[in-house]
């Protein structure tokens, strides 16, 4: 049985991707059908997972004993491409965590997407994003991944850029796709890299060829190919300074945020790390860099969403921000603590989106947290699910978060105390953040001309049933050993730092407080504060003007080189082009003179040839006369 | 012998375009129908041709061979193997595709048809003959419908479509003159008189038996890479390229871009580097840096145009770089992913030229600023430019993706400066056709083109055809790449000899 799980798990990214064809050739305009191919398809896939799943904890297979398939995709020369299943816990953890997600967002759409034309649409895209991410998670090397992990990038494209006829929603999608193919760009180096030198990237053998690289050349060249294969993340998973794409990703609809822009695919580049942990963990610069990189951005990112307005925007801030935490625990060489936190953080997050999704209808999109205000009495069960979220995310136990955030801070504690600190700091600032969101929306009055109504059951059961997850899977993955499970080198053992988690959660409860104070009991005055710190409130409002930079540096190097280049193309070469040609049709015009058709002229030119030749001929006759003379 | 499918892939338009002439010019219906029969018959028999070619055997299969002057050594002589045949089909089912975008020509279609005719049977000649000479008689067959067919039924942008149809026949003729000193010279060179002849398979032959000395194949090479070149669009012979392409009507866009600019690339391969392998060696590096800036150079000049035909035109130039990379990266990996890039961006960018034929003939326009939001009304042709313009970008699971990545990564290793430069190319494309596409089919709806339908009927039909190989080959590659190996597989012990051969830079020896 366990045996047949695994060797049919094709199957698992497959069935998506059928879904896509059927309802892209035939069923798109019929929205019931579409919706019903698409949820039972990610169903299956669902199933297939679990038994994935049963068949990983009940069989042989461990971090270090994979199951593996593969097959032929392309040949040319030496070369082969192949395509494959790879099978380990980790995979078998990110398989449930995708179809899960997948499945329950694509429940929630149906009643999402109820008065939308293009719901039809809408399903194919999501199914076949789900097949890509599928298949990204399965990969056996670099190649599959590559491809994969460039076919989530244009689904995700596809998707921020439903709502074609807006131009915000068109540029976002663009802007995703831009920013991230820069990523992808660094990556592709490295992938290349990897292959001239090993003439492989699967996964497995590289694992046995790098550390025996490694020992005899060095970290040297290797530094290099990691750094350039975590490029890919950086853009992927949103880290500084490529993470400009993802807050404008909420231009979407906010289904496609919480399953793509919060729990999946910005995943990848967390997962692609894990993925190649053999030569990242063997690379100590690459593992500084990752983990500074990824402190930097979890801090950085939540300054930012302490002043943000827009409810999606926040989340999407704070998005970045756990993404951070992620590369932060790779960086400082605790896969075990970056995968939980992955699991727990896709739960409370899509949770999170999805009470977004239900607030931003319900109030005829408005997004603006600020015009909202006593949601809760509009809307328990959002408020309810929401609230979970928020103390999910905050850490405060028992719920997921508590047991995955403390993990990593741990971990950080143990390597670096600037890095704990900053991890530190991050999560007080995320209490504070979420709290105030959740203050500010929920609680304080109803507003008189607030729309707000508790949303359709399709769209609230996936909440609930998240909801729980959120709550439990922190202390199932816990008490049931998840570093056991997923580990890379030697088991991770589960035990709570009481100091470092005693600390975080009155951090957390005083964040917590002063949120209240402001925002609901109003002891302090936001603005007040805002004005206090004026500058740091304005960088932090406005991002940091990252946006406005990357704009300066487009308009130099992209539209204004572009338009010297074309200018060039036009003066310069083609000048040349059309020169040449006047050129010809010049000397053309000099010989048509003695060619005109007139008697006279050709009689003239006759003559000139004439006395041309005759004075050559004296010439020459003198010449040898000359020569004679000489000789004599 | 059996049947004569060459011949007959070769013949048919031909022969109907013979057959159209004694059609009075008001059957306009009849005449159409023909040409799209007689292009059904040959693309039926290239994919029969595909199907039945023995991959393992490899070599030239389905030959024909006719003695025609044989005091020169002339013999009407036809075959395919892995490198010619995936240009076969490239040209019939674009050629196909090409009479389905002209469906709709009211002006002097007899003409139309009866030329563009002439003109595919011109290329399909180049990639199937055995012999220099049909060769050469081929692609002089291809000039004159070009020049008559961008003058009568062009149209004129930027430039007139008098100067464009003038600029792209010099061009060709240039191209043409240069190859053909460089042939004559190899016909002289190879044997001593009397045993002349221009069958490439002898000429091979005397240049492994070492009948050419190092300094006549690097002469040679460097005729026929100015005459491919140009025709390859290689900097800085590329400016006919997006001119052409904008002056010239729907169907020779694409039968250009598609095809006939391959002609350049298969005969560097072909006659280059089989013929002229230590010329091919000698120049290769002065080859990849050309290519690394017709890839950059072309895509930043694509970033400012406002012509939809000019941006597949410069869009045309930068693709063509990673297929001199390939080349000049002068291994078995990089050399199949040339081929199929060729293959690649022929159907990527004939099915952009039939849709922007497709809006053209509608709407009057192709100008950037003045279309908008267009996936409002046109939803079948947005899926054709999203198709074409996700192949251009490198997406997998359609055509172009296998082949660059090959390329990619058979030219690393070689030229590592200009191979990560022109890798770099992977944004700038996705910048240029991203911010193409978005202006054009999406933001809001603009009233002005309701007036017009979507496509329907026979319209379909380039889209249908031309995006089943684009996905199909997409997903399975290996349909395309097996034959291709086949093809270059047998070059593994002249690559492998090349390594120590030196080139312009020194070395080797």
């Amino acid at each position: 049985m366990s045996e047949f799980a695994l060797t049919h798990a094709w199957l698992i990214p497959l069935l998506p991707a059928l879904a896509f064809v059927v309802i892209g050739l035939f069923t798109r305009l019929n929205k019931k059908l579409s919706e019903a191919i698409a949820v039972s398809a990610i169903s299956l896939s669902f199933l297939v997972s679990l038994c994935v799943l049963a068949a990983v904890i009940g069989g042989p297979v461990t971090m270090d004993n994979p199951f593996i398939q593969k097959a032929l995709w392309a040949k040319m020369g030496t070369l082969e491409l192949s395509m494959g299943v790879l099978i380990d816990p980790m995979t078998a953890m990110m398989l449930i965590v995708v179809t899960t997600v997948a499945l329950l967002v694509q429940v929630y759409s149906i009643g999402y997407m109820e008065h939308d034309p293009g719901a039809g649409r809408f399903f194919a895209f999501l199914s076949l994003f789900a097949s890509s991410m599928l298949g990204l998670v399965i990969s056996v090397n670099f190649l599959q991944m590559y491809a994969f992990w460039e076919l989530v990038g244009v689904c995700s494209y596809l998707l921020i850029g439903f709502y074609y006829y807006k131009i915000s929603a068109r540029e976002a999608a663009k802007k995703a796709f831009i920013t991230t193919r820069i990523g992808d760009f660094g990556m592709l180096l490295g992938i290349l890299l990897l292959q001239i030198t090993f003439g492989t990237l699967d996964f497995m053998e590289l694992k046995e060829l790098v550390p025996a690289y490694i020992w005899i050349s060095g970290t040297g060249f290797m530094t290099v190919v990691g750094l350039l294969l975590f490029i890919g993340p950086i853009g992927k998973s949103g880290q500084f300074p490529l993470h400009v794409w993802l807050p404008d990703a909420m231009e979407g609809p906010t289904p496609v945020s919480a399953l793509i822009h919060a729990a999946t695919m910005v995943v990848a580049g967390v997962y692609l790390v894990g993925r190649a942990y053999f030569i990242f963990s063997a690379l100590p610069t690459v593992m500084n860099v990752i983990a500074w990189i990824g402190g930097f951005t979890a801090f950085f990112a939540a300054t930012i969403a302490v002043t943000q307005r827009p409810f999606k925007r926040i989340l999407a801030y704070s998005t970045i921000s756990q993404l951070g935490y992620m590369m932060l625990a790779l960086g400082v060489g605790s896969l075990t603590a970056s995968m939980f936190h992955l699991m727990t953080h896709a739960f409370f997050k899509a949770l999170m989106f999805l009470c977004a999704g239900a607030v931003i209808e319900a109030m005829n999109e408005e997004a603006d947290i600020f015009k909202m205000g006593g949601l809760r009495h509009r809307m328990p069960t959002t408020f309810k699910c929401m609230t979970i979220g928020v103390l999910a995310i905050a850490g405060v136990p028992p719920f997921a978060g508590f047991f995955s955030k403390d993990m990593i801070l741990a971990a950080a504690a143990e390597v670096s105390t600037p890095l704990y600190l900053l991890a530190a700091a991050t999560a007080f600032m995320t209490a504070f953040y979420m709290a105030r969101l959740l203050f500010v929306a929920f609680f304080g009055e109803v507003r008189e001309d607030c729309p707000a109504h508790e949303t359709n059951s399709y769209m609230k059961w996936p909440l609930v049933v998240l909801a729980v997850l959120a709550v439990l899977s922190g202390a199932w993955g816990h008490f049931a050993g998840f570093g056991e499970w997923v580990y890379y080198g030697t088991a991770a053992e589960e035990h709570i730092d009481f100091m470092i988690a005693g600390s975080s959660v009155v951090l957390t409860f005083i964040a917590f407080a002063l949120a209240y104070e402001i925002y609901v009991a109003k002891r302090f005055s936001s603005y007040l504060i805002s004005q206090r710190f004026g500058i740091l409130y304005k960088l932090s409002y406005n991002k940091y003007y990252v946006d406005e930079f990357y704009t300066i540096v487009r308009n130099t190097f992209v539209d204004k080189l572009g338009a010297a280049l074309y200018w060039f193309d036009l003066r310069v070469i083609d000048g040349m082009v059309n020169g040449l040609a006047k050129g010809v049709g010049c000397l053309s015009c000099v010989f048509t003179v003695l060619q005109n058709g007139q008697a006279q002229r050709y009689a003239a030119v006759f003559y000139c040839g004439v006395i041309a030749l005759v004075a050559y001929s004296i010439f020459y006759a003198f010449r040898i006369l000359q020569l004679l003379g000489g000789a004599y | 012998m059996g049947f004569p499918i060459l011949s007959t892939v070769l013949l048919a338009p031909l022969l109907m375009a013979l057959v159209i002439c004694f059609l009075p010019r008001e059957s306009r219906e009849q005449i159409r129908m023909l040409a799209a029969a007689s292009m059904g018959v040959a693309t039926c028999l290239t994919l029969y041709a595909y199907a039945a070619y023995d991959t393992a055997a490899g070599g030239m299969q389905f030959t024909e061979r006719i003695p025609w002057v044989t005091d020169l050594g002339v013999s009407y002589s036809l075959g395919v193997d892995g490198i010619s045949l995936p240009m076969l089909l490239l040209t019939d089912v674009i050629g196909l595709a090409s009479v389905f975008s002209s469906w709709n020509i009211e002006k002097r279609a007899k003409e139309f048809f009866i030329l563009l005719l002439v003109l595919i049977t011109g290329v399909t000649g180049t990639f199937i003959a055995c012999d220099l000479f049909i060769f050469l008689l081929c692609y002089e067959v291809v000039v004159i419908p070009i020049y008559i067919m961008v003058l009568i039924w062009g149209s004129t942008k930027r430039v007139s479509k008098e100067y464009s149809g003038m600029k792209l026949t010099i061009f060709l003729l240039m191209g043409s003159a240069f190859m053909l000193v460089g042939i004559v010279s190899l016909y002289l060179g190879a044997y001593p008189a009397g045993q002349r002849t221009f069958d490439i398979e002898a000429l091979i032959m005397a240049s492994q038996m070492g009948h050419m000395s190092m300094e006549f194949q690097i002469l040679v090479f460097l005729l026929l890479l100015a005459g491919f070149g140009s025709l390859l669009s290689m900097f800085p012979f590329h400016s006919w390229s997006p001119d052409g392409y904008a002056g010239a009507p729907t169907a020779v866009s694409m039968i250009h871009a598609g095809v006939l600019k391959k002609i350049g690339g298969y005969g560097l391969i072909r006659l280059g580097l089989m013929v002229l392998p230590l010329g091919a060696k000698f120049w290769a590096p002065l080859i990849a840096g050309l290519a690394m800036i017709n890839v950059m150079y072309a895509a930043y000049c694509a970033m400012v145009q406002k012509d939809l035909k000019y941006i597949i035109g410069y869009s045309s130039v930068s693709h063509m770089g990673y297929v001199l990379l390939g080349f000049a990266a002068l291994n078995v990996v990089s050399i199949s992913g040339a081929i199929a890039n060729m293959v690649a961006h022929g159907i990527m960018a004939s099915l952009f030229f039939s849709q922007i034929g497709y809006v053209y003939e509608k709407t009057h326009m192709r100008s950037i600023p003045d279309l908008k939001g267009l996936a409002h009304y046109f939803p079948r042709v947005t899926i054709g430019f999203m198709l074409a313009g996700l192949a251009s970008v490198g997406l997998p699971g359609l055509i172009e993706f296998v082949p660059e990545v090959t390329i990619f990564m058979g030219t690393i290793g070689v030229y590592p400066f200009f191979a990560v430069l022109a890798i770099a190319g992977i944004v700038f494309t996705a910048l240029y056709i991203l911010r193409m596409l978005a202006k054009v089919l999406f933001g809001p709806k603009d009233e002005h083109f309701a007036q017009y339908e979507d496509q329907k009927g026979v319209e379909v039909l380039p889209l249908l055809l031309l995006g089943v190989f684009l996905i199909g080959f997409g997903v399975f590659p290996e349909l395309l790449m097996s034959v291709i190996d086949s093809g270059v597989q047998p070059l593994t012990p002249l690559l492998a000899a090349l390594s120590d051969v030196p080139t312009l830079l020194g070395g080797g020896l």
